[in-house]
């Protein structure tokens, strides 16, 4: 028995070391460097307290990150789990060639995100703008990336052209988990196509909702190979997400110290909308 | 009753429609990729009208498109193979210990991690990676053996305890070591679980940006997301080079999908179902 518990420990060890070595350290050397102002190369730095997390608040390049990226993320979801779950309920309806389209829909997923964000500020910039000249639409005959205004559309745009993939799969696992001798039943009581959804399937798909929610939103949270492809943060800072500040800041901007007191209130925000969001969409799966 | 028996068109006509709005930027990408400039100055929205491979080439020399590939697939291939081994075996001790302190701790732990945006150690795992000479392919490797625990713990786990634990017993009464019962009972029965954590580590290794990014400091260990990032500047004047560059970046996963559509799809099915 002994003998057996020292094999679940050699197991699992050397693992934790590794664990901590480059996981758990750097995220206390993060926290740690938060209080200091090293900029990053330098021998010698100073403990400024909490001057760094002070200043982050006031400074207005923060807020309009942590704003554009609110604003983003909210936008993407919403249309991420609306699209998906259309699709999905399409899909799993009596359609042709249903494989076939499950694989198109699937598709973009396994394309890289960077890649993808090329191929569409090249469609931005040049395809559509033309098809706008044509039409004689002024709205289309720009590039919406070089607009401050309406930039944060085409990078929504691109997310969701690619984002609603993976969540229509695992909508589509949802719908294929209820037994179908249910909407028999309902049919018998006469419920119309909506009230059936209402009260039938989208309550069975609780659980699907609340990780599709949850992971759109932590992927739009974290958002950066989008920007670096389509607008590079700009044009000036209108699309620029907390991740990009973070990086352009601490990497090039010599702000190593300061991005990283940006990173641990990034941290605390993402934590607080992950378990805000859980416990609600969980309290939802019970009461329906 | 007899709409549940016989084919809806109208849903099939709008599923038809939204999968063009996928394909359409697909069919730009290719088509460009196989044009000459005069061609695009004609109609950028028109078939090639002859196969410009030529383009390609062009985009395999300007990019050393063949070392960008051997070294994305050397990093994702050992990456996904070492998560399998490794992952799986410490999810199999935790998850057959989750009585006790210790392992019960570490399962947490582990798990914590997922809610730890990358940007937090983006800054000092630099650093780190830099002093032990690990900022090459090799060091990346071992990043995401690391970094895939937070996930693929919480993914193996929560199978391996569906798993009666009488198998175990019978192979411990015949003498089999700890990690004996593992490799020859436990690891064979986790093959639906593994194809997921394989599927969905593979993509997200091979399309991975950010950390090549970051860890890569000589140009001959670029990946292929990394030699697109890096070539813009160069193909912002070319467009059939660039869209040729981008092609032959996609292409090898396109090709693997197309092949095992089924079975990827059906991977990441029933892994959500699972868990």
């Amino acid at each position: 028995m002994a003998k057996k518990k020292a094999a679940f420990y050699t197991m699992t060890i050397p693992a934790l070391l590794l664990f901590f070595l480059f996981h758990t350290f750097p995220t206390l050397q993060g926290i740690f460097y938060s209080f200091t102002n090293w900029d990053g190369y330098s021998d010698s730095y100073d403990f400024v307290g909490f001057k760094n997390f002070a200043s982050l608040f006031t400074d207005g390049n923060v807020l309009n990150a942590y704003m554009f990226t609110f604003k983003y993320a909210i936008v993407v979801t919403i249309f991420i789990n609306v699209l998906s779950l259309l699709i999905a309920l399409g899909l799993n309806s009596r359609i042709k060639f249903r494989n076939f389209f499950r694989g198109i829909y699937f598709l973009p997923n396994v394309l890289g995100v960077l890649i993808v964000g090329y191929i569409f500020n090249y469609i931005f910039a040049n395809a559509v703008p033309m098809i706008g000249e044509k039409l004689g639409s002024e709205m289309l005959a720009t590039n919406i990336l070089g607009s401050e205004k309406w930039a944060w559309i085409g990078i929504v745009i691109v997310a969701v052209w690619q984002g609603i993939a993976f969540n229509t799969i695992l909508y589509l696992a949802g719908l294929q988990t209820i037994p179908r001798d249910i909407y028999e039943a309902a049919d018998i009581d006469g419920a119309g196509t909506w009230s059936r959804f209402w009260s039938m399937t989208f309550p069975m798909l609780a659980s699907f909702f609340t990780i599709n929610m949850v992971l759109a939103m932590k992927n739009s949270l974290m958002v950066f190979d989008q920007i670096v492809a389509l607008t590079g943060g700009g044009p000036g800072r209108a699309t620029q997400s907390i991740a990009m500040l973070i990086y352009q800041g601490g990497f090039q901007g010599g702000e190593f110290a300061y991005q990283s007191a940006n990173a641990v209130i990034y941290f605390i925000v993402i934590v607080i909308i992950s378990v805000v969001q859980l416990n609600f969409l969980q309290k939802r799966e019970l009461d329906a | 009753m007899k709409t549940r028996n016989s084919t809806n068109w109208l849903i099939t006509a709008l599923i038809t429609l939204g999968s063009l709005v996928i394909l359409f930027p697909l069919y730009m990408t290719v088509s460009i990729a196989l044009k000459n400039p005069e061609e695009m100055a004609q109609s950028i929205f028109a078939l090639p009208t002859g196969l410009h491979f030529d383009n390609f080439t062009r985009a395999i020399e300007a990019t050393d498109f063949f070392s960008a590939f051997k070294n994305s697939f050397i990093i994702t291939f050992c990456s996904v193979s070492f998560v399998l081994l490794t992952n799986s075996l410490v999810s199999y001790a935790v998850a057959r210990n989750m009585n006790h302190k210790f392992f019960k701790g570490l399962y947490f732990y582990f798990i914590s991690a997922m809610f730890i945006p990358f940007q937090i150690i983006m800054l000092p795992v630099v650093k780190l990676t830099t002093d032990l000479n690990m900022n090459n392919v090799p060091g990346l490797i071992i990043l995401y053996i690391v970094y895939g625990l937070a996930f693929n713990i919480f993914v193996y786990v929560g199978y391996i305890r569906s798993i009666p634990l009488e198998l175990e017993e019978a192979a411990t009464v015949d003498g089999a070591s700890t990690y004996g019962t593992f490799w020859r009972i436990i690891f064979p029965l986790l093959a639906p679980i593994n194809a997921t954590v394989a599927i969905l580590s593979c993509l997200s290794t091979w399309n991975d940006f950010m950390l090549p990014l970051i860890i890569l400091s000589k140009p001959e260990s670029y990946t292929l997301p990394l030699v697109q990032y890096v070539f813009q500047g160069q193909f912002s004047t070319d467009y059939n080079l660039a869209f040729a560059s981008y092609l032959l970046a996609l292409a090898p996963m396109v090709i693997v999908y197309i092949f095992a559509q089924k079975w990827i799809i059906n991977g990441i099915t029933q892994g959500a179902v699972k868990s």
